[in-house]
């Protein structure tokens, strides 16, 4: 089954290539002269040798033309194989791009559960390294696999070519390199892998540690941790020690078989060139086919543990690429133009597992202009319900309507526009803090950024900024403070100001001016507007039209403060308990 | 590089035989083609086999003392870069544990952890290679050169002019291309940071509809690093092609001039031999070389990087006569305020302006200090400075009287319990995790803390009790179950100050009400800070701290603070309702 596998991502990659089968073929033909030329070379300059007699005895006109013949086949590899190397790196970087893009894309159009499904880091190193590693391993390995064969047959051919019976001593003397090759690679395989698991159980502990040093030193931790450390530590000097020795054997050992194959090539080829069997100069020409005979196997051998990764990293970007992509809008669908803000929860079924159901049989009809707060504690699935308004998810049963319309009948685009949505995790784009608030409308004008940000209240910390509103702003906005995040989040919705708003109410306050600011922003923007908000402020939940209790996934009561309070329910449980005094 | 060789001189003996050895290897290399000469020159012309076969024992005599002295080099190598990366790994770690808060901060805790592993891994393995080449290489270059003029003086002219060419080439083409490798890099990073952007902000995206621009964005960035790429492959491409070049062209100057030597009886046809094999020779080593040179500028870089670690000092320093500092109180006895701050003003390394001006207070012992403010008001940092994480700017905190700068670090960590806003715990078992706080704590005092932080519940429903297996960083565990054996972590020692740094955000409303009773009503003589957001988590505190921005807008109880304190009334109007303010 593995197999099978193997052999269907095989013919995924030789799809990929398919585009530069030219530029392929060329690259083989190149490889092709080259190797061909290469072994010529020794045979020239061996009958060169052998015009080289003694003294008054050196033919010159002969000479002169080997030299002339050695001259051009030199420049012609030369040529060939800057080519052929030219050619292989641009066909690997433009697969790698080819690729790359289409990953890309596949992530613009896979439902927003894959990304939460799936660790950051994981993805990212499907796109960036492994994308890298199959298709370097896969050219690199093919033209290298490729010329390396070519190598050995080469010389093979233009050995027997001389004199076979030296060619038989090479040819039995090459296992000899192959079982020592093998024997160190099995070796030193086991070495590593201790060394490699011991060294990730040395930076799990340091990752443990130094992560959370602070708490190691606030508690006195270190002495201990030390301990452990160097116990690991010498650990691992001892596998290394095994590891870096056994590996290192590998090229003084296969420098050894070849020195065995020189050396048996000089006594047999000198014994023929006695009996007249070969020349002299067909002696050298040997001798040097016996320095590189080996060198193709070795490559082969690291050629082959490179494929496999290659494979193994090339499936795993495949299945990124094959990744499902969210249904598409119906071809019907209904362009949304500007809602009025009338949201309807008709039997709302959703759950992300089929085992643990979430939410169950939701109704809630909301009023153009109403509020919907809410609460719960955290991991309740306050943000699920973000995710189903914005269909980031799609219900399983029951139908959500925006104006009276199913939302499964609305293109995604046209619905996610009538809504404004800051989350609390602010989310910003490294660039301007210009191109950050007209995220929304990259058209806006310089006035309505700076009115959208005056209006957000962020504009006299921006204008107190080193270069204002141009002032570039770090992956993930590092120089800004959470409480200044969240105000250009703010602008970046005031910008666009849609119909309809999703605000997810911050856990941790800011500080006290800007959260005031914030909430005054907030205000502003609800002006009129339908808004759905994650509350955590109490002022917030009892200015709401609905409250929505939400406990373990389920919402367990809805209605206004006072009749929830009177109810004695959870939210009056809920209440009590944080204010009540004992 | 000077620590480093500091570590090396442990391994003296060793770096000293690998290299030598290696030598060794070269030399009795570089006799192969003189006795390859001897062959063809004495052997096959006199047609004395005996002689062939006494050559042909010496080519297998060099290859095995060849193997020993390398396998030998290999070895001693191995045991002298393991060595100094072992005992640079211990030392780096024991000083990172040395560092205190202001430092981590200042060098970030990832750094430390790929400076403690990737970093000196890189300089394990430069020094390994380094012991191995470094006088290898050269000394087959210019052994091979110097074996020619005892060869023949006109031919060894040809190698003094074409050594330094390849060296131009090899060297060359390494310094144009290493730039353009860290260009290639740092689109690459380029493109990584786009992908990155793209998995984080996907709700962003999606809900502004930016999907199409993101992807435009991708394939422009995508696009340059396929160009740099292929620039910089095109360079580096040159090496091989025009190195073999120039070998060539030596060779054939070699085989014409040798022609004229021998024409003119100088010189036999086997020197010829030994000259054209000499110049093989030499390319393989130059370009082992320029890899090298490769190898160790990283290797540089990284221990630089490292050294930089080093070269931070721990800003706090431990008194040496600890607990030798005299008291400050005005008289000793109950009076004596347990911590006291005196007109403390802090800034953090590089900050412009302090997170903490002119803070005054005093709590005295057995009594709640409730300290609130925003994010970024200065609360974490203010509970910072009393177990001495970081040392004040200026003025002073006394604990029982005493500057903390002259009490020992352990003496009075040791009588604090912290529970640090973010809710770490470390891999091991349950009892594992709690004995952090009290290394010799029994069952009994470890079940007693866990009531006290709510905690016994959920333990006892798990049946291992208190052998639980913990993953790393807890992740086995839910966030509010994590918050609550932080805080019986800290309780084990029964600490005389107890800080609860923001430690029940996780909790619900009911459960964080039960455990602040619980701390209540269980730590008589616990001098116990709350800081929190929540104003009903500090509003029964016998002194509230009231922080804005770094400087102290009240302080008091909450009926002194409604009366008086703009800031703290603004946070509790916007949190609790009419009722609960009063």
């Amino acid at each position: 089954m593995k197999k099978n596998d193997n052999t269907k991502t095989l013919k995924r990659i030789l799809l990929c290539i398919r585009q530069y089968q030219w530029q392929v073929a060329c690259s083989l033909i190149l490889a092709l002269v080259t190797v061909a030329l290469t072994l010529y070379v020794p045979i020239l300059t061996g009958q060169a040798v052998d015009l080289i007699i003694g003294p008054g005895n050196v033919d010159f006109s002969g000479l002169a033309g080997i030299v002339k013949k050695i001259a051009i086949s030199v420049a012609v590899t030369a040529l060939a194989q800057w080519l052929m190397n030219h050619i292989n790196n641009r066909i690997t970087y433009q697969v790698v791009k080819d690729i790359r893009t289409q990953a890309f894309n596949r992530l613009e159009i896979v439902p927003v559960s894959y990304m939460d499904s799936h660790p950051t880091g994981d993805i990212i190193s499907r796109v960036i390294t492994d994308v890298d590693q199959f298709s370097e391993g896969l050219l690199m390995g093919f033209t290298q696999l490729f010329t390396g064969v070519m190598t050995i047959a080469g010389t093979l051919l233009f050995m027997l070519s001389i004199n076979p019976l030296i060619t038989v001593v090479v040819v039995l003397l090459t296992p000899l390199s192959l079982v020592v090759a093998s024997f160190i690679a099995k070796k030193s395989y086991t070495m590593f892998k201790h060394q490699s698991e011991t060294r990730g159980e040395l930076t799990g502990l340091v990752d443990e540690m130094l992560g959370n040093l602070k708490v190691v030193q606030a508690f006195g931790h270190g002495e201990e941790a030390q301990k452990d450390f160097e116990e690991i530590n010498s650990r691992l000097a001892g596998y290394s020690m095994k590891a870096t020795f056994f590996s290192s054997i590998t090229n003084p050992a296969t420098r050894f078989v070849n020195s065995m194959v020189y050396a048996a090539v000089g006594i047999t080829g000198a014994y023929a060139a006695i009996r007249g069997i070969i020349s002299v100069g067909q002696l050298t020409s040997f001798l040097s086919y016996a320095n590189q005979y080996t060198k193709p196997f070795n490559e082969i051998s690291g050629v082959v543990t490179e494929l496999q990764n290659a494979l193994v990293s090339a499936a795993r970007v495949f299945q990124l690429i094959d990744e499902e992509p969210q249904p598409a809008d119906k071809s019907n669908a209904l362009e949304l133009e500007h809602a009025e803000g009338r949201v309807d929860l008709e039997h709302v079924d959703f759950s992300y597992s089929p085992e643990t159901k979430l939410i169950e049989d939701l109704n809630l009809a909301v009023k153009p202009g109403q509020r919907i707060a809410i609460v719960g504690p955290t991991g309740c699935g306050k943000t699920t319900v973000i995710n189903l308004l914005m269909r980031f998810y799609d219900v399983n049963g029951g139908v959500i309507r925006v104006d009276g319309h199913p939302i499964q009948d609305i293109t995604r685009k046209s619905l996610r526009k009538n809504y404004g949505m800051v989350l609390q995790e602010t989310w910003l784009k490294s660039g301007t803090i210009r191109e950050n608030i007209a995220y929304g409308r990259p058209d806006a004008s310089l006035e309505e950024i700076v009115q959208a940000a005056k209006e957000a209240h962020a504009d006299s910390f921006i204008r107190r900024m080193p270069q204002g509103y141009d002032t570039v702003i770090s992956e993930d906005g590092g120089s800004l403070s959470q409480g200044q995040k969240q105000l250009l989040c703010i602008a970046r919705v005031m910008l666009c100001l849609p119909p309809m708003l999703i605000l997810d109410e911050a856990t941790s306050s800011i500080d006290t001016r800007t959260e005031i600011r914030i909430q005054k922003a907030f205000a502003k923007m609800m002006e009129g507007r339908t808004s759905f908000i994650v509350a955590h402020r109490l002022s917030t939940i009892r200015e709401a039209d609905v409250i929505l209790v939400m406990e373990a996934g389920h919402i367990v009561e809805q209605g206004r403060h006072e009749e929830l309070l009177a109810k004695g329910g959870h939210y009056a449980r809920l209440y009590n308990s944080q204010f009540a005094v004992t | 590089m000077k620590r480093l060789l500091s570590y090396m001189a442990k391994y003296r003996k060793e770096s000293l035989i690998a290299p030598l050895f290696k030598m060794l290897e070269a030399s009795f290399e570089l006799f192969v083609p003189l006795v390859v000469a001897s062959m063809i020159d004495t052997g096959i012309r006199n047609q004395d086999i005996p002689y062939i076969l006494k050559m042909g024992g010496i080519l297998v005599l060099l290859a095995v003392i060849g193997i020993v002295c390398s396998l030998t080099a290999q070895y001693f190598a191995a045991k002298a870069a393991i060595g100094a990366g072992t005992g640079l790994r211990n030392d780096l770690f024991a000083h990172i544990n040395r560092l205190s808060f202001a430092e981590i901060d200042q060098i970030g805790t990832a750094t430390l952890i790929t400076r403690m592993t990737n970093d000196i891994n890189v300089v394990q393995n430069g020094v390994n290679m380094v012991l191995r080449l470094f006088l290898r290489s050269p000394f087959v270059v210019f052994g091979a050169m110097i074996m020619a003029f005892t060869v023949d003086v006109r031919g060894a002219l040809v190698f003094v002019c074409a050594i330094p060419m390849l060296s131009v080439v090899v060297f060359g083409i390494l310094l144009i291309s290493m730039p353009l490798y860290k260009k290639v890099q740092k689109q690459l990073d380029k493109v990584t940071l786009s992908t990155r952007e793209t998995l984080l902000g996907v709700r962003v995206i999606r809900a502004f509809n930016r999907q199409e621009s993101e992807t435009r964005h991708f394939e422009e960035e995508n696009a340059v690093l396929v160009k740099l790429q292929v620039f910089v492959g095109k360079i580096s491409a040159l090496l091989n092609p025009v190195t073999y070049v120039i070998i060539n062209l030596a060779i054939v100057v070699l085989i014409w001039t040798g022609a004229e030597q021998v024409d003119a009886g100088i010189l036999s046809q086997g020197k010829v031999v030994a000259l054209v094999n000499y110049m093989s020779q030499i390319l393989g080593e130059l370009i082992k070389l320029a890899n090298l040179i490769i190898l160790i500028s990283k290797a540089m870089a990284s221990m630089n990087r490292v050294d930089s670690v080093f070269e931070v000092q721990p800003g706090i320093q431990q008194v040496q006569a600890a607990g030798a500092g005299p008291s400050r109180g005005k008289q000793a006895g109950a009076s004596v305020p347990k911590v006291a701050f005196e007109n403390v003003f802090f800034s953090y390394e590089g900050a412009k302006e302090p997170s903490l001006s002119g803070i005054s207070f005093e709590a005295m012992e057995g009594q709640t200090i409730g300290i609130i403010g925003g994010t970024g008001a200065g609360k974490s940092t203010l509970a910072n400075l009393i177990p001495r994480f970081y040392d004040a700017t200026s003025g002073a905190i006394l604990v029982d009287g005493r500057d903390v700068r002259e009490m020992g670090l352990e003496n009075l960590r040791d009588q604090i319990g912290i529970v640090p806003q973010k809710a770490v715990l470390f891999r091991g078992t349950l009892r594992d995790n709690m004995r952090w706080g009290k290394k010799d704590a029994t069952d009994q005092e470890i079940y007693r803390a866990l009531d006290i932080s709510q905690a016994r519940e959920f333990v006892d429903e798990k049946k291992q009790g208190l052998d639980m297996r913990i993953n790393q960083g807890g992740k086995n565990l839910s966030g509010g179950q994590r918050q609550r054996l932080t805080i019986a972590r800290a309780l084990v020692r029964s600490p005389k100050i107890l800080i609860l740094d923001d430690s029940a955000s996780a909790l619900d409303f009911a459960t964080d009400a039960r455990l602040r009773r619980a701390i209540r009503e269980n730590t008589e003589g616990m001098t116990v800070f709350i800081i929190s957001q929540r104003a009903s988590a500090v509003k029964q505190a016998d002194m509230i701290l009231v922080l804005d921005d770094g400087k102290l807008a009240g302080k008091g109880t909450h009926s002194q603070l409604m009366e008086s304190c703009q800031v703290y009334r603004e946070i509790c109007l916007s949190q609790l309702s009419k009722e609960e303010v009063q």
